[in-house]
């Protein structure tokens, strides 16, 4: 433990540092930024070091009064699953940072203040305890990013922003509600962890359970509410696209282990197969729509929507685990590590694919498969960082994509032999839109002059994508950092849940 | 009985700000127009000692004076405060546009001025009679502030529009009144109130006066249905009317229904919260889906208006503590967030050329980045996103209706806020996709870019740090 408030350092250190670059002006935005979003990234060296993997209680913890009226604190917390989530927000948000460095020439200042801002905001949802504190933070963050989307994106960005706004507002709002619910019956109290001991009936928990699924559904998002995703991603600005991709859909999965599971566990085991029904049609079904997407950026989003998939599926094949087995926790363990590793691995691997696209669109300003063909003959650096990455998101052993799906396929079979059938379809599925998508644009003939005119990238971009190599890499040849930070609360968890919360 | 002046301590704040009227409409008689500002400044001074005396002049024990026809409460210190705040700044605001009108002329401060009374009057009224007097003292001032244009025939139609309607629903509220007479005897609310309980429920004739009472009310307030006028008068008035009508007489008008319904007509509760329950859902229904449709900002805003209108009584027929306390903060929040719209309303005004339309707000973050993040604030605080203050205003009404029990209303109520956001997030969409339709710099003055930075960041302040205005909101209602 530390005797000083890192977790409210990392907030609004980069939400001080996105309003003085707003202030400040175009000059020198993006040197602050950089330098802003840099330390956020330091502050997280002392966090994991002081980490304790032994224990699953909240660590870090800050608690002031903030509200008295409505008895809303201003708590602060993190356990194994925040920890690793706010590690990827503090390394992503640099990379984005040095990938517009370049790139966005209008409105600067903005551009780079909005990341910040939301970097800040997306920290504040993975370190809240309580609710209210928790939905200011997950609501906030919509606003930067309704902007970026709107402001710096394609042509239709307008249709999107809006849709993406109006769809996760939608879900969120009706949290609030079962948020203010559970307010009443736990005394009058906002803390997450007050809600987490509530004794709730069947229809109570089933109400609110529904509740949190509109809202995490929608922003994870599991079929059939993904549209805004596609038409998000591929209006998105690159950064946009890596941001939203590599963190805010982990939102979704952050709200089903912090609230959905432990508030409502009755009802999560009541409606698992609702959810796993789901999964294995995000695996499935988009898998196959991934294979004939023609843009890039639609590609890699209805691959995101199926690695989403793998998260849900593993969060709540728990159950049946604990059905069959008698409440064994160590094999649901197992499918729920699978699941956060999953998200961790999928935000580094979404963010660099998304990157790469963007590399190729800043050259020849198109998305569309077919305008490629034969990059690595002209950029040969820049091929082998494509295909890496592809092979990750195709699971390749030894990269970071294995590892998640790896788990969570273990577990399936646990479970039902089936569900660990559709869940490996991914293996085929994902390798085939991935590396087709590959096949087409990287290798073969080079089929334009403007392709063969390509310059390779830069040292900016090669740091950029470099990074993501070794965090990619890192996580697939040695996962085992990762997984003791989450082993305990993940245990934790499951010990809660195996349990009923009936009165 | 012997009487003391001292005994009229409480209502000091309004017989000063009566004889400032009468003084500054004499003054105003001797001025050159190029010395109007002396007017303006006046007026601007009475409002600020007016501010100080009634916060000078607060007692924690409510205090009744007159023959018990005027009541000086926490609440109507808080709301008195928060009027002469609001009226502050429409006048602020309305300088500028006044002048470059040809329309700056005293009798415009000294109406609002008699509005303010109005309002104050009504706030403290504990006797049927003193809030109608106060309800017509207010009426009667915006009547002619809107057909203060007297040349544009829009101002004149929506000013005769306005007048007919009012005279009608004050017609009402009266007729409702003399039967609340009728059968009690008297006028004094509290005693009203002990009679209602006493023999109120199942009575027809109280229940009649209840629905003619609270037409009166919704009308004033611009419920669905009684709503046909708001927009028609929005539009046609000049803006810093129509800013003074949307924030400072809201303020008024929670009072309005606190008095009458919750004080006077408190023991009819049952009844009262089922005929609430219609008008708040016709209203977040109506107002948020035809705001949509609207191409004129000053038209979006009213029908705005009325959305928050149905917030703002969905607190009230929660009929506990807790629903009229968020139901206030909702008001002010709800007053101080409109007040900041208009203003950029007026800002992007100029001469001969009104920036009423939606298309007007077009590239206002290229024009004028700062201007473009202050409105930016409101539309959210107006949808009820955080970290603004509207989010917590919507909070605390959703928390009380959710107390008790009508958890069905909030889901519905949240609804439509979700269908609310997407007029607001249009606006926002002109301000920063969109091109500017012209590049004309802004004619600003450093008053007004005070004035709209300071209400754009309270609203911001006051979502990060809602407790103090929350704290002030519960203490009004303790009784």
């Amino acid at each position: 433990m530390l005797d000083w408030p890192i977790l409210s350092l990392l907030v609004w250190l980069p939400i001080a540092g996105g309003i003085i670059v707003l202030l400040a002006g175009e000059e020198g935005a993006r040197r602050t930024a950089l330098t802003v979003s840099g330390t956020t990234l330091a502050l997280c060296v002392p966090l994991w070091s002081a980490f304790s993997t032994t224990t699953a209680d909240m660590q870090f913890t800050e608690y002031f009064s903030w509200i008295p009226g409505i008895n809303a604190y201003y708590s602060l917390g993190i356990d194994g699953f925040s920890l690793p989530l706010i590690v990827l927000t503090a390394s992503i948000t640099p990379l984005v940072v040095i990938a517009g460095w370049r790139v966005i020439e209008h409105k600067r200042a903005q551009y780079m203040a909005a990341f910040l801002i939301m970097e800040g905001l997306m920290i504040g949802v993975f370190t809240a305890l309580d609710a209210i504190l928790f939905y200011v933070f997950w609501e906030a963050m919509l606003i930067p990013m309704f902007l970026v989307i709107g402001i710096w994106g394609g042509p239709n960005r307008v249709y999107a922003t809006i849709k993406f706004f109006l769809y996760t507002f939608l879900g969120s709002v009706l949290m609030l509600v079962a948020l203010v619910y559970m307010y009443f019956q736990s005394g009058n109290s906002f803390a997450i962890l007050d809600f987490h001991a509530l004794a709730l009936t069947r229809t109570e928990q089933i109400l609110i359970f529904l509740a949190f699924f509109a809202a995490f559904a929608v922003k994870i998002p599991m079929w059939p509410v993904h549209t805004w995703l596609p038409d998000a991603h591929v209006e998105a600005p690159t950064g946009g696209s890596a941001v939203l991709a590599a963190i805010m859909l982990k939102m979704g999965g952050y709200g089903f282990i912090r609230l959905s599971l432990p508030i409502a566990p009755d009802a999560s085991r009541e409606l698992d197969w609702l959810i796993i029904t789901l999964s294995l049609i995000a695996v499935v079904y988009i898998g196959f729509v991934a294979l004939v997407q023609q843009d890039m950026k639609k590609l890699i989003a209805y691959s995101s929507i199926s690695h989403m998939g793998f998260v849900t599926l593993g969060l709540f094949i728990a159950f049946t685990i604990f059905a069959r087995s008698g409440g064994d926790i160590d094999g649901a363990a197992m499918g729920v590590e699978g699941a956060m590793v999953q998200m961790v691995s999928h935000g580094f691997v979404s963010a660099a694919l998304f990157l790469c696209v963007g590399v190729m669109y800043d050259r020849l300003h198109s998305r569309m498969i077919k305008d490629y063909g034969g990059v690595v003959n002209s950029m040969p650096i820049f091929a082998s960082f494509m295909v890496l990455f592809a092979l990750s998101n195709a699971g390749l052993p030894g990269t970071s994509g294995f590892v998640g799906e790896f788990m969570v396929i273990l577990a399936s079979f646990r479970a039902n032999f089936w569900y660990a059938f559709l869940a490996g379809t991914t293996l085929v599925l994902g390798a085939a839109y991935t590396l087709w998508m590959v096949k087409r644009v990287v290798f073969g003939e080079v089929t334009s002059d403007a392709v063969a005119a390509l310059r390779d990238i830069d040292g900016r971009e090669f740091l950029v994508l470099g990074s993501l190599t070794v965090a990619v890499l890192a996580i697939g040849i040695w996962p085992a950092p990762l997984v003791d930070v989450l082993h305990v609360s993940v245990e934790n968890l499951l010990r809660h849940i195996v349990l009923t919360k009936l009165p | 009985m012997y009487t003391s002046a001292l005994e009229y301590l409480p209502a000091i704040p309004e017989i000063f700000l009566l004889c400032a009227i009468c003084g500054l409409l004499i003054i105003d008689l001797f001025l050159d127009q190029e010395r109007r500002d002396v007017t303006f400044l006046l007026s601007q001074l009475t409002l600020l000692t007016t501010l100080v005396l009634v916060v000078y002049t607060h007692g924690d024990a409510p205090r009744v004076v007159f023959a018990d026809s005027f009541v000086a409460d926490t609440m109507a210190t808080v709301l008195k405060a928060f009027i002469c705040l609001i009226v502050l700044a429409v006048f602020a605001y309305s300088r500028r546009y006044l002048i470059v009108r040809g329309l700056y002329r005293g009798e415009f401060y000294v109406l609002g001025l008699f509005g303010v009374l109005g309002m104050m009057i009504l706030v403290s009224g504990h006797n049927l009679l003193s809030l109608y007097l106060g309800l017509e003292l207010l009426s009667l001032s915006l009547y002619a502030m809107v057909a203060f244009d007297r040349d544009s025939a829009r101002a004149s139609e929506a000013a005769m529009k306005y007048f007919v309607l009012g005279a009608l629903a004050s017609g009402i509220l009266l007729y409702g009144v003399s039967i609340l007479y009728g059968l009690s005897g008297t006028l004094d609310l509290v005693q009203l109130s002990e009679f209602l309980r006493r023999e109120g429920t199942g009575n027809i004739g109280a229940a009649l006066a209840l629905a003619f009472v609270v037409v009166a009310l919704a009308f004033k307030l611009g419920a669905v249905p009684f709503h046909m006028w708001v927009p028609d008068v929005y539009h046609g008035s000049p803006t810093p009317v129509t800013v003074y009508i949307a924030s400072a007489s809201k303020v008024a008008g929670f009072a309005f229904v606190m008095r009458f319904l919750v004080d006077g007509l408190g023991p009819l509760h049952g009844d009262w919260q089922d005929m609430l329950i219609v008008l708040v859902l016709l209203s977040l229904a109506i107002g948020n889906v035809v705001a949509i449709a609207q191409t004129n900002l000053k038209r979006m805003l009213a029908y705005s208006t009325i959305a928050h209108v149905g917030f703002l009584l969905l607190g009230i027929l929660a009929g506990t503590r807790q629903g009229y306390s968020a139901s206030m903060f909702y008001t002010i929040v709800y007053a101080i967030t409109t007040l900041g719209a208009f203003g950029v309303v007026i800002l992007l005004s100029r001469a001969g050329f009104e920036a009423d339309q939606l298309d007007d707000l077009k590239g206002l973050n290229d024009r004028n980045p700062w201007f473009a993040f202050m409105m930016l604030i409101i539309l959210f605080s107006m949808a009820g996103v955080p970290p603004t203050v509207g989010f917590f205003a919507k909070l605390y009404v959703l928390r009380a209706i959710i107390d008790v029990d009508l958890w069905w209303l909030a889901a519905i109520a949240v609804g439509f806020s979700v269908i609310g956001a997407f007029y607001y997030l249009r606006a926002v969409k002109l301000m920063y996709f969109d091109a500017p339709l012209d590049d004309s710099a802004l004619e600003e003055t450093r008053g007004m870019r005070v004035v709209l930075s300071t209400n754009g960041l309270a609203l911001l302040a006051l979502g990060i740090y809602p407790s103090a205005l929350l704290t002030l909101c519960t203490q009004s209602l303790m009784w």
